[in-house]
């Protein structure tokens, strides 16, 4: 006796998903995490990573097996069974994908709530730190409050610049103004972009974040980062012929380290200019 | 080949040339305008392959030892405009829809056969003045997005030529999608009810209206745009008080429907080829209708979705994340019902549904990174990156572009009287599949670990990936190779193929191949059921020896 169909099915479609949630927990595109926000964002793409496994090899394998099990034999001339619908069938594969689909939404509103995007661009007490905050016309990829938040620091301001085509980094608390961006590890940095010509876009692919840098209209961008190291800052939107070269690095450095690197770069070079950095 | 006339005029001079060079004139035989279309579509196409094959070659190496930087720019972004307005949408809309919806209708021709000419004759012009710009001056190199104030800034000649071109391109398709709308409402053969056209009549219905509600507007943002750089007013110039952003939520308006525009003709066109070739009818054609009706809704309410890291205030992010995830709702309602209509069928293996089926799971793949897409914090990351770029070759060329390789297959019998070759059809379909899946699969992989998009140069570490795609893009210039043979020399010798070699239900395979000026000799077929394929279930007789597997195989999940 053959054993029955529906359990063969079971039986596939239990591996499908075994099969999905380990490609999605096992296998790694993605570059090394270096901020606060990236293992949060490593989480979504997981989940989202499965998901997309097991509809992808399902319905490839639906008509691999169509194809293979339905073909048409040679001189076959007949026709497949006359069925032009399925009611309850189409209700349901209506249903289940809005179910997912809004799981996979509000999913992804938590996460980027936990990553700080949801968070409102400043509060009260920040005003006096960006002159740029209150504008109206401000708007922020992860705002500064919620960095605020999540690590119980002060976020050290910089400054950044960006045109045709390079990256300025100023950092209004020490004087410094420099190619490569410096922070420390562990500590909150809140970015305030400009754009002197075209519109540019900051992108860090280790800390999983970007934000355009608009003319006219300044943004602001807040990240922690967690582990040490150099990494890229890639320009993400075409600015012109030299697009491709427009890029600089952010070094995160260990606070000492970096209270060292503000010393050594502070214009009047006194003594206590370790000290007006918030480290 | 002979043309019969209707009697009253068969002794009056033709006005029109008659032969080949009808296919040079302003005719107004749909048919005609339709094959006008493809080709013109297709010779854009070679260039814009060509160009393609440019910006893959300077990305063998991570250096800019190609190109100037200059003419990189220039090059991407012809590329993209003549793909877009010049290749996929002149061919899914004006070559299928032309050739077919009067067929589909019961009508002898388009409800504005001159207003249909002059859509067609302003795409030669529009193109060759866009291609021309290169060698005028210099052509725009400000992507196709043309984003302000970059292409506020780059030579002004250029990017004037290039506003031209895009608004007759424009013009072209909303004269087009008036024709569309009014021919299926209008002129449909009394008796023949909404719910019973075929269904790319209701995709290019669904499509017509984004065409129309959204092309407006891309035209009124070009030509603002225009005046920014000839007449130095600030719309979208920020130095000038304008807003940059402005722009992006105008050009997106018509934009993100436009993805609609090239896609939802492709899954009309599917759905005529499936039935078909696996012999079976078209599975859900209510729900299929409901479903193209809820996308063009959709469409229009999720252009933001393009702009996450611009300046968007998180309400409008989490608004455009929720509506752009439900479009893969009557999306996937979609693509289970060509599976059910697969499942039981008696399916031949040939081009037609080999292309079909390799765009199931293209569009599938290019669904699934969608829907990621769409959710902010994931776009953050990969916004602007090969990822993107993975992600929309895997919708209008896995998608759309093996769809209209898949319709010629299927109605180049009915065109010419002649059918194809299968053997080279099956290689051009390898060769393209494998091609295509090497040259932008990988891509996800760079963007995600940090390519930018629109680079002449890049990080080193992306050398050896990118020159597998590059070895793909190669591929898919090469499968081009015995499409072109196979098209031009069945023209010739190739079997005659009857008039309908399928024994397809559809109305433009019930006359003669090819077709009569206009369409039929006698009256128009009246079909209330062009998917009425199969036997009853209860009847299986006809093919006894393969109805016990039917049985089996259809069993669990088709109770009727």
């Amino acid at each position: 006796m053959r054993i029955p169909a529906a359990i063969l099915t079971l039986l596939a479609g239990m591996a499908l998903v075994l099969t999905g949630l380990w490609v999605g927990q096992n296998i790694n595109l993605l570059p090394e995490d270096a901020s606060l926000n990236a293992p949060v964002y490593d989480e979504l793409f997981k989940v989202l990573f499965s998901i997309g496994t097991i509809l992808l090899i399902g319905i490839a394998g639906l008509i691999v097996y169509s194809l293979v099990r339905f073909r048409r034999v040679n001189g076959d001339q007949g026709d497949g069974v006359a069925i032009e619908g399925n009611l309850p069938l189409e209700i349901l594969w209506t249903a289940i994908p809005a179910v997912v689909v809004l799981f996979v939404g509000i999913y992804s509103y938590d996460i980027y709530d936990r990553m700080g995007g949801m968070a409102p661009l400043n509060d009260h007490s920040m005003h006096a730190m960006h002159s740029d905050a209150g504008d109206s016309r401000t708007w922020a990829g992860i705002s500064p409050v919620a960095m605020e938040a999540s690590t119980g620091e002060p976020p050290l301001p910089v400054d950044v610049t960006a045109m045709q085509f390079a990256f300025i980094f100023h950092y209004p608390d020490a004087g410094i103004t420099a190619g490569e961006l410096h922070v420390p590890v562990g500590q909150p940095v809140a970015l305030t972009m400009k754009a002197n010509d075209v519109i540019h876009a900051f992108w860090v692919p280790q800390f999983r974040l970007k934000q355009d840098v608009i003319p006219g209209q300044p943004t602001l961008l807040s990240f922690t980062a967690t582990k040490p190291g150099r990494y890229p800052i890639v320009c993400a939107e075409l600015c012109g012929p030299y697009h491709g070269g427009m890029r600089s690095t952010v070094v995160v450095e260990e606070p000492q380290t970096f209270a060292d690197w503000v010393a050594q770069n502070s214009p009047a070079a006194s003594p206590d200019a370790p000290t007006a950095v918030q480290s | 080949m002979t043309l019969t006339l209707s009697p009253p005029s068969a002794t009056a001079p033709p006005l029109q040339p008659q032969g080949w060079l009808r296919y040079l004139s302003f005719s107004t035989d749909h048919k005609v305008i339709g094959l006008q279309y493809l080709v013109c579509g297709f010779i854009f196409y070679l260039v814009g392959g060509a160009l393609a094959g440019a910006i893959r070659t300077e990305l063998l190496t991570p250096i800019s030892d190609f190109l100037p930087r200059e003419t990189y720019n220039e090059v991407l972004t012809l590329h993209g405009t003549v793909m877009i307005f010049l290749w996929i949408v002149p061919v899914v809309n004006g070559a299928f829809g032309n050739y077919l919806i009067p067929f589909y209708v019961g009508a002898r021709d388009m409800a504005f056969p001159r207003l249909n000419a002059v859509a067609f004759w302003l795409i030669p012009p529009a193109g060759l003045l866009l291609i021309s710009s290169y060698f005028i001056a210099s052509a725009a190199q400000s992507g196709w997005t043309a984003y302000p104030p970059l292409s506020l800034t780059t030579p002004a000649t250029g990017q004037i030529i290039w506003i031209l071109s895009v608004l007759l391109l424009g013009g072209s398709s909303i004269f087009g999608g008036i024709n569309f709308i009014a021919t299926i409402l209008k002129l449909r053969r009394p008796g023949l009810k909404l719910m019973q056209m075929p269904m790319y009549c209701w995709a290019m219905l669904g499509t017509s209206i984004l065409v129309v509600l959204s092309t407006p507007v891309l035209a009124g943002t070009l030509v603002l745009l225009s005046f920014d750089i000839i007449a130095h007013t600030g719309f979208f110039n920020p130095s000038l008080g304008g807003n940059a952003v402005v722009y992006q939520h105008l050009f997106w308006f018509y934009s993100h429907p436009a993805v609609y525009i090239m896609v939802l003709p492709a899954f009309g066109l599917v759905s005529e080829i499936l039935p078909v070739h696996a012999r079976k009818p078209l599975f859900g054609y209510t729900t299929m209708v409901y479903s193209i009706m809820g996308i063009v809704f959709l469409g229009l309410i999720v252009w933001a979705h393009h702009m996450f890291t611009s300046g968007t205030p998180p309400w409008m992010r989490l608004f455009f994340t929720i509506a752009t995830s439900f479009i893969a709702v009557p999306t996937g309602i979609k693509f289970f019902n060509w599976l059910a209509t697969l499942w039981g069928g008696k399916i031949a293996l040939n081009s037609a549904m080999l292309f079909s089926c390799g765009f199931i799971l293209n569009f599938v793949f290019g669904g699934i990174t969608g829907v990621a897409l769409a959710q902010v914090p994931f776009d953050i990351h990969v916004h602007d990156t090969y990822f993107v770029v993975g992600h929309f070759h895997y919708i209008v060329y896995g998608g759309t572009v093996f769809v209209i390789f898949a319709s010629i297959y299927h109605w180049y019998p009915k065109v010419t009287g002649r059918m194809l070759n299968e053997p080279l059809g099956r290689l051009h379909f390898l060769l393209t599949f494998v091609g295509f899946n090497l040259c932008f699969a990988p891509q996800h992989w760079m963007g995600l670990n940090g390519m930018p998009r629109r680079v002449a140069e890049y990080d080193p570490q992306f050398e050896l990936i990118n020159q597998v795609s590059s070895v793909g893009a190669l591929l898919m210039a090469v499968s081009t190779l015995p499409f072109l043979v196979n098209v031009i020399l069945s023209a010739f010798r190739g079997e005659p193929a009857g008039d309908n070699p399928w024994n397809a239900l559809t109305p433009e395979w019930l006359t003669s191949s090819p077709p009569p000026v206009e369409n039929w000799h006698g009256e128009a077929p009246l079909v209330h059921e062009p998917y009425g394929y199969g036997v009853e279930p209860g009847s299986l007789s006809l093919a006894a020896t393969s109805g016990r597997d039917l049985w089996s195989a259809g069993d669990p999940e088709r109770k009727p």
